[in-house]
């Protein structure tokens, strides 16, 4: 019975957007999901569907990214934002545990599990992805990352199918988009006709069931699906990038040596903006603090990146100390050894890489000129029989 | 490569070499050129050639984790790099590094141990000259572990 | 003066346990051993030849190093650490008494049990005989399970050679061969002058089936590793102990990785022909 009712599509009236929001409040959940602060589309707290940005667009690229108002008042009429949702599952910044030395006495007390549920509104299918990518990371057979599994364990996830394609995404070519297909408890499909404005809603979990169940829906007849996947698959023919993944692990594996990251070396300015912007990143550092008396100390967890001299830091120096071993590093962990790894590619399609890096390198390129190049002669040997 | 001979019986290392000989080696040469920044060959690989430098830079080297490229020793203009040819398993030890373009002759070193094999006068001539090159490599290896420099040793 | 208390019952992978220090030892100018009690609740503390631990100074921070000591006395947990920061040098500061927090033990281990019936060759360089010396241990302790046993050591002079007085112990045994280099002697040195891997031609083992265990820094490694494939020994024979910056030791931070290996949990110690497409390009 239940899985007649997750395979049914419900029509939610913009109106009654509200609704939704006050039933996951009233259900004690913290609601996060799009906003406009400081010239861009962040995640961020939202009091109310107001907060939401209507009728607002972005326009990106490499290195670029801009606001734009649309003509109509759509709620989720943009891409994504420098924001990704594992500053919420995954915070910037955690404490581990706390220890006090006394008198003859040392003693550690570790922090307690975050208990604040979160709902996510407006999660793209990439995104999506994205947290089931991090989720392999920090939850694995051997191991877990109990506060990440917590925090996971108590998000609702609204996701929202998009309307257009950004000018960096390539979600297609990823296989992670742009219709959201598994990991949420709603996903919505936006419509404006006319003098309409309505979500097509599908339910991807009891949960999701148990929340419409309170909100006015209705069903969805023929014309509204119909609208819904016209929807869908005009954003995927408007990719603004596209990635061969064909045989793209072995390929990395057989190009350390290419010239090619010379090539990206020479602009890239180490400045980690995309392991911080991209949503699968997952590295991690741990800061010992302590008090002035050294009677108290601390042990946090923060993001890190691979950019950093500091990254692969062992006594003698760094093991990737040009910038082109960290490049390749990223490149290369991202798109190769992830998935001797976790089993899957790391990359999502999310194009946030390339929008926010200040010089637009553009992984789609890096990897298609790698592949180019290995039709060319190898390095090194020119003989010229006849020269002297 | 007839258009080699000249250059290969002028260059120092084959100096007083008989023309059969000569003959011979030439049939082995090839002429090559590198880049600045190319590699010749890396440690770990098969040693199969060595090369007479006519002009540029070779550097020998080993990366160190930390410390970077680590140079052992650098060959220029008139020099011989390589003899892990003449010695089985025949594999380099070290990277060696153009730093800046470099043109050499490159001797096939299977073609000339099948040579040698056949021809030992040959192969005498070749180890002389190889026994003096290692020697000479040795000897300034150990001058520089020798640290002559240090104040406090 | 009473020993420092501490409370147990702390679950986590990255909270540690603090263990009292029993003793503290000097090996030479850089380096020393501490000998911690192993952590209460947790006895005894189990681990295999080649892992490492957490070791974490109040308040300076924490560092992975390799436990040097016998498996099977599980009464004491040995570290040789070499003194070269903020937290290494908290750790030489520490007394009888005081107390290291202990996460572990991790990695993967030195493959004693497949070297049964085989010959086994230990190379070490510098401060790589510390994490080859619980393997060693545990290979004398069933000397009879093995065929010939040899431990090639060097170290850079006289003055920096680790564990002097069980090395001559060692070298005294009769089924056992011991040869230990140095790259520049004093006038006082009797021994060998010359890098390790110069040892390895001159000693007496079987090159098809030899297990041999390779510790010390990369560029020694990557030496010998060539050298023992001249004499004739397969890459699947070889074992090397990696090093990489490590933060979590449980295969999150993303530190640790070589390739697609987490140092961590994959490693430290690595069978040579599964790494070596990676190990061998620079600054992976």
């Amino acid at each position: 019975m239940t899985s007649e009712l997750l395979d049914q599509e419900y029509i939610l009236e913009r109106n009654d957007l509200q609704k939704l929001f006050d039933v996951l409040s009233k259900s004690g959940y913290r609601i996060i999901g799009p906003s406009v602060r400081d010239g861009a589309i962040v995640y961020d707290d939202l009091s109310s569907a107001d907060d939401l940005p209507a009728g607002w667009t972005d326009e990106q690229d490499g290195g670029t990214y801009r606001l734009k108002k649309r003509n109509d008042q759509a709620l989720f009429g943009y891409n994504v934002g420098p924001h990704s949702w594992k500053k919420f599952l995954f915070p910037p910044r955690t404490r581990l545990w706390q220890a006090d030395r006394g008198a003859g006495t040392t003693e550690i007390s570790e922090e307690s599990p975050d208990t604040q549920k979160m709902a996510f509104i407006g999660v793209r299918s990439c995104d999506l992805h994205a947290i089931a990518v991090q989720d392999r990371v920090f939850i694995q057979p051997n191991v877990v990352n109990t506060s990440y599994q917590a925090r996971r364990q108590q998000t609702f996830i609204v996701a929202v199918n998009c309307g257009q394609a950004g000018g960096t995404c390539f979600c297609v070519s990823m296989n992670t988009g742009p219709k959201a297909t598994a990991g949420f408890d709603l996903a919505l499909t936006e419509i404006l006709e006319g003098e309409r404005h309505y979500f097509v809603v599908e339910a991807g979990t009891e949960a999701g069931l148990a929340v419409i169940e309170q909100v006015p829906h209705t069903s969805a007849g023929p014309a509204e699906k119909t609208a819904a996947e016209t929807v869908v698959s005009a954003a995927a023919s408007q990719m603004g990038r596209q990635m061969d993944t064909t045989d793209i692990k072995d390929l990395l594996y057989r190009n350390y040596r290419n010239p090619r990251w010379e090539n990206v070396a020479s602009r890239c300015l180490t400045c980690a903006n995309c392991t911080l912007v991209c949503p699968t990143c997952f590295c991690s550092t741990v800061e010992d603090v302590t008090s002035l008396k050294g009677d108290h100390a601390e042990r946090w967890q923060r993001w890190d990146s691979c950019f950093t001299m500091d990254f692969s830091y062992i006594h003698g120096g760094s093991v990737r100390a040009s910038a082109k071993a960290r490049y390749r590093q990223w490149m290369t962990h991202k798109l190769a050894t992830w998935i001797d790894q976790f089993g899957t590619s790391g990359c999502v399609g999310c194009g946030r890489c390339i929008t926010w890096c200040p010089v637009a390198i553009d992984l789609t390129e890096e990897v298609r000129a790698i592949r180019e190049s290995e039709g060319l002669p190898a390095e090194g040997r020119e003989d010229h029989h006849g020269d002297t | 490569m007839e258009t080699l001979r000249p250059i290969l019986a002028q260059h120092p290392f084959f100096r007083d070499l008989e023309e059969r000989h000569l003959e011979l080696i030439v049939g082995c040469a090839s002429n090559v050129r590198f880049n600045a920044g190319d590699f010749i060959f890396r440690h770990g690989e098969e040693a199969n050639e060595f090369y007479l430098i006519r002009e540029g830079m070779v550097s020998l080297e080993m990366f160190v984790t930390g410390r970077g490229a680590v140079k052992v020793q650098t060959m220029s203009e008139g020099e011989v790099l390589g003899w892990s040819w003449l010695v089985p398993p025949y594999r380099w030890m070290f990277d060696a590094h153009a730093t800046e373009l470099t043109r050499a002759i490159a001797l096939d070193g299977k073609c000339l141990r099948n040579k040698s094999e056949q021809d030992h006068d040959l192969g005498y001539q070749l180890l002389k000259r190889f026994a003096t090159v290692v020697q000479e490599n040795l000897d300034a290896a150990r001058l520089q572990i020798l640290n002559i420099y240090e104040v406090n040793a | 003066m009473p020993e420092e208390t501490v409370s147990v019952a702390v679950s986590g992978p990255m909270t540690p346990v603090f263990c009292h220090v029993l003793r503290t030892r000097q090996e030479t100018r850089d380096t020393f051993t501490i000998e911690l009690e192993p952590p209460p609740g947790v006895r005894p503390f189990a681990y295999a030849p080649g892992q490492f631990n957490m070791l974490y100074a109040f308040g300076a921070g924490e560092v992975p190093i390799s436990i040097s000591g016998d498996p099977g006395r599980p009464q004491s947990l040995v570290h040789t650490v070499r003194e070269v920061g903020a937290v290494t040098r908290a750790m030489r500061a520490l007394k009888r008494g005081d107390v290291l927090g202990v996460r572990g033990p991790f990695g993967s281990s030195w493959p004693v049990e497949e070297a049964a019936g085989r010959d086994v060759v230990i190379v070490a360089g510098g401060i790589g005989l510390a994490p080859l010396r619980p393997a060693l241990y545990s290979i004398l302790a069933n000397r009879d399970r093995y065929g010939r046993v040899v431990l090639a050591y060097g170290t850079r002079t006289p003055d920096d050679i680790l564990f002097r007085k069980e090395l001559e112990g060692w070298r005294a045994r009769l089924d056992m061969s011991v040869h230990v280099t140095v790259d520049r002697a004093v006038a006082s040195w009797r021994g060998s002058v010359g890098f390790v891997t110069t040892i390895i031609p001159r000693a007496r083992f079987d090159p098809r089936d030899a297990l041999v265990m390779v510790c010390g820094p990369e560029a020694m490694m990557q030496f010998t590793t060539l050298e023992l494939q001249n004499r004739g020994v397969g890459i699947d024979q070889i074992y090397v102990s990696t090093e990489r910056n490590m933060k979590c030791a449980i295969g999150f931070c993303g530190h640790c990785q070589l390739g697609p290996t987490f140092v961590c949990k994959d490693g430290p110690i690595f069978r040579y022909d599964q790494i070596q497409r990676f190990f061998e390009i620079r600054e992976i």
